[in-house]
């Protein structure tokens, strides 16, 4: 099966890991993810301001390209590109007068009036390929390995475009149970990260990621795994910083979803390009048994 | 058709009318109408010098209809009727025509319109009137018993009240004791009254009371009938204890294998599958919850029956149903909590209780005997957080009223708290403070000037185990900073929500209830202790959220509106209702099934439909749906509706 595919920026640089480790499993698991011709930035933050439409108009021209290139469907990784483009999706199909607006305004492209489902990758590990299904297709079962989900904010909130309950989601905790690994639940794993706080305030960031890290560590966790770029530079590039300051911290591994996928489903992990995350989380898959 | 002779009364109401309507012209052009005898205009019809003239004119006329044209008839009808009766002309003969709310004020500003319309809608009122048949109120006799649903306070309360004027009362109880939830209750807010003190005299008064026949561990079955004449039938749920042979000893108690968490305790202790709910429980007697028995999960276990010496385990018994007849009944169902794990947010954890169960811990008879401990460890909480509005006031996660009792019962808890562990801290996170009764400002005053309880403007986002502590991370609105505290115990007051059975008692009532399931008062200003359907009072929580001295008072009120009922010998019914015509029915059954009030039943001999008048409320809803004009209203004939009809429209066709 092909299914269109939103990379967005991020998954071309400091998430490469990301992207290619997403692409691999899912070519194992029988989908082909098809990279949208002509896409843009997805506008990064859904603007809130209520006449403000010119910011609306990165992620609707994305959904245009999806709906040109014949598709009524697409798959985003980065939490941040899914939720642009599913809150811009949800203004046009909810907001006549906007839509209409942002239609004239953008008068070379083909009218667009929300034909496009906007779905990120774990609806479609749960609601198209099945836990089960990936279970069976795991040959390197994560045996041992005790993993927090971090779900971060943008996946969740607001709750019109949540991809699971909003305070107690278990989505992630189904996909590790799915490949073998233990999820440990920790009182963090919905709170925000800082987000575009690290650009004006690092040391904010820094606290957060502490806390973030450490209550999951008290809670018996050996690593993060999550979703969004973002949370993964708060939480994992910005820990040498952590460990000078906290004395009693040590450093903790930070997993993408679809690297530890694509070491479940026995996929060189080369494609998970661990050399761009911090604390060295191929020596703990290495140290479980799970690579050699 | 004999012609009435008919008289036309136009009010002025000072300018009401006068001041858009031409009432000189409207009587000019009414006069010569046929039927008309006579038509005159007057400032206030209502007035004492208005009725005489509107008696002087019946009198000298000879009259035998009058049209009153004036205000809507919700305000004078019973007024001119009784007129008229009084003048020899017969009440259903008197009828008003609506040039008030239906036409002055409405078309104020244009005279001309109005005054077309005027006259309009007495024409349209003379072709209904010309065709009114003469009738008399009905005659229901009246069954001067009561049947109070639901034995808490307000139902206790209410049973009394009637008792103690003399009638008999029929007191229905779901669990195996009476006392409800406020039998769970420590002490009062306010006066601190010890709740066995203030709860266990009223229920050993309802026990021994000569005129209360109590049903505990009962529920109704059914119900039919209407005002002054209800029979019901009640499930009397089997104990399996032999009431006549049981001494009480409480042997059986003992021996009871199984432990299963006790409602009364709201789970903080456990009780055994044969079980008394608690120490001060009437009837004191036990009974066996077939549920979590072994017995009757299929073990061989007989223990109990082993243990007592009067053999009276009775593992066959069964339910009983029993029969009565009332002529009122009051629905006094009481109330549930909100769940506390309802809001994901807060952690589901043994140290996060709901308000109940901190009575529990505070009650001397409860598990702690009233120290309070933490459910956890049984250690004495340092740092206890009290939290208002749990999804009360909060429609996102639980509903949209204010569950209004929480402000003073988390004061008087946090009060408890320090006299029980003076150096601990209690924390109150609040939305508002609403103490708007009788010293009840002053009482949470003290709370935060006396006793150093830290009242915190703002809400809970987040309550989490982390090692021995709960961390409650929070706001305060006032200062704008988070805060985060490290508590021992968190309790939660969460929202009054309804019985949950009682949607189902409502619909074997034929009531109304609100979105939420609370009981639908018949107007929620000027009656409201009454329910829309006639005979069916209701008390207490059942309605709303109420503390105890307005739950008290609503149960008063529906046993003194009961009273007042049974002052009467019988009971006088509107004939204006629904009758058939036997020899067009068809027996289609469409009238049953439309029928609001279940006042209608299909002859099954004749196949025809039969009205009960009593229950028939007027509203014509069968004689609408009627395919075949066999149903027709009293007076509000097909007939006489097109008449109106062909009126009303006649300037338009």
């Amino acid at each position: 099966m092909d299914l269109s595919y939103y990379p967005g920026c991020t998954l071309k640089t400091a998430a490469k890991g990301l992207e290619d480790s997403a692409i691999a499993s899912m070519n194992a698991l029988g989908i082909r993810l098809v990279e949208i011709e002509r896409w843009n930035c997805c506008g990064t933050v859904y603007s809130l301001a209520e006449d403000d439409l010119a910011h609306h108009l990165a992620p609707v021209r994305n959904l245009i390209r999806v709906k040109e290139q014949g598709s009524d469907r697409v798959v985003t990784l980065c939490s941040f590109c899914y939720h642009t483009l599913k809150r811009a999706n949800l203004l046009v199909r909810n907001d006549g007068e906007k839509r209409k607006t942002l239609n004239d305004f953008m008068e070379e492209e083909v009218d667009y009036n929300g034909e496009v489902e906007v779905l990120h990758l774990l609806e479609v590990l749960r609601d198209e390929v099945g836990w089960e299904a990936i279970t069976e297709k795991v040959k390197v079962p994560l045996q041992g390995l005790k993993v927090a989900p971090y779900y971060g904010c943008t996946l969740l909130r607001p709750q019109d475009v949540a991809i699971d309950e909003v305070e107690r989601p278990t989505i992630l905790h189904q996909m590790m149970k799915s490949l073998g690994a233990e999820a440990v639940d920790f009182p963090y794993a919905t709170e925000c990260c800082g987000s575009f706080q690290i650009v004006g305030n690092p040391d904010f960031i820094n606290q957060r990621a502490w806390e973030i890290l450490s209550s999951a560590i008290r809670c018996g966790a050996e690593a993060i795994v999550l979703t969004c770029p973002l949370c993964h530079f708060n939480l994992s590039q910005r820990q040498p910083e952590l460990v000078k300051r906290y004395s009693d911290f040590q450093g903790m591994p930070v997993f993408y979803f679809t690297q530890l996928l694509a070491i479940a489903l026995g996929i060189d992990p080369e494609v998970c390009h661990f050399e761009l995350s911090y604390g060295d989380p191929f020596s703990l898959l290495k140290s479980r048994k799970v690579v050699s | 058709m004999k012609e009435k002779r008919i008289g036309v009364f136009v009010c002025h109401c000072g300018l009401n009318i006068a001041g858009t309507v031409d009432v000189e012209q409207v009587v000019e052009q009414i006069k010569d109408y046929p039927g008309v005898a006579h038509a005159e205009h007057y400032i206030y019809m209502c007035s004492d010098p208005g009725q005489e003239l509107v008696r002087k004119a019946i009198k000298e006329k000879g009259l035998d209809g009058i049209i009153m044209s004036n205000c809507s008839p919700s305000l004078h009808q019973a007024t001119f009727r009784k007129l008229a009766a009084s003048e020899g002309v017969n009440p259903y003969f008197c009828e008003i025509a609506n040039i008030r709310e239906q036409c002055s004020w409405p078309h104020a500003g244009d005279k001309e319109t109005a005054t077309r319309k005027a006259v309009a809608i007495i024409k349209a009122i003379i072709e209904k009137l010309r065709r009114n048949i003469s009738l008399t109120p009905l005659v229901v006799p009246l069954t001067k018993r009561v049947l109070v649903i639901g034995a808490g306070v307000a139902g206790m309360q209410a049973a009394l009240d009637i008792a103690d004027s003399g009638y008999e009362v029929v007191l229905v109880e779901q669990s195996p004791s009476i006392g409800g939830h406020t039998a769970q209750l420590s002490e009062t807010f306010l006066t601190g009254d010890v709740i066995p003190g203030l709860v266990s005299p009223m229920m050993s008064k309802i026990a021994s009371h000569p005129n209360i026949s109590l049903y505990a561990y009962s529920e109704l079955e059914d119900v039919s009938g209407y005002v002054g004449n209800f029979q019901v039938s009640i499930r009397r749920k089997a104990t399996s204890v032999d009431e006549s042979k049981c001494n009480y000893c409480g042997l059986c108690l003992e021996s009871c294998p199984v432990k299963t968490a006790s409602e009364f305790d709201r789970e903080l202790a456990q009780r055994g599958a044969i079980y008394i709910p608690f120490l001060e429980a009437l009837p004191q007697r036990p009974v066996i919850d077939r549920e979590t028995c072994r017995h009757f999960g299929g073990d061989k276990c007989q223990a109990c029956q082993e243990a007592c010496p009067q053999n009276a385990i009775d593992f066959k018994q069964e339910d009983t149903i029993v029969e009565e007849e009332v002529g009122a009944i009051i629905v006094a169902t009481g109330y549930e909590l909100f769940p506390c794990t309802g809001i994901a947010e807060y952690a589901s954890d043994p140290d996060v209780i709901d308000g109940l169960q901190f009575e529990r811990l505070l009650s001397p008879s409860g598990p702690t005997s009233g120290e309070v401990r933490k459910p956890s460890d049984g250690k004495i909480p340092e740092q206890v957080v009290f939290l208002q509005c749990v999804g009360s006031r909060d429609p996102e996660h639980g509903v949209s009223y204010c569950s209004r009792v929480c402000c003073m019962y988390v004061a008087k808890h946090a009060l408890l708290y320090k006299q029980a562990v003076p150096e601990g801290q209690a924390y109150v996170f609040y939305m508002d403070i609403r103490s708007d009764a009788k010293g009840y400002e002053e009482y949470v005053k003290k709370m935060v000037d006396e006793e150093r309880v830290l009242y915190l403007r703002g809400r809970v986002s987040r309550i989490f185990r982390d090692g021995d502590k709960l961390k409650v991370w929070g706001s305060d609105t006032l200062t704008g900073k988070s805060i985060e505290i490290a508590a021992d115990l968190v309790v939660l007051a969460t929202a009054m929500v309804p019985n949950p059975g009682a949607k189902e008692l409502a619909r074997k009532l034929n009531i109304i209830v609100d979105q939420y399931g609370f009981i639908t008062e018949a107007h929620i200003k000027l009656r409201p202790v009454e329910t829309l359907t006639a005979g069916i009072y209701l008390a207490g929580t059942a309605q709303w959220p109420r503390d105890l001295p307005d739950t008290i008072a609503s149960a008063s009120g529906a046993a003194s509106k009961i009273l007042s009922l049974f002052s009467r010998r019988e009971l006088l019914h509107e004939p204006t209702v629904a009758v058939v015509d036997p020899e067009v029915c068809r027996g289609c059954g469409q009238c049953v099934a439309i029928c609001a009030f279940k006042a209608i039943e299909l002859d099954p001999v004749k196949k025809v439909a039969w009205v009960n008048e009593a229950i028939c409320d007027g509203c014509g809803a069968c004689a609408v749906t009627c395919p075949s004009g066999a149903m027709q209203h009293r007076n509000w004939t097909a007939r006489q509706f097109f008449e109106v009809i062909d009126i009303a429209t006649a300037e338009y066709v």
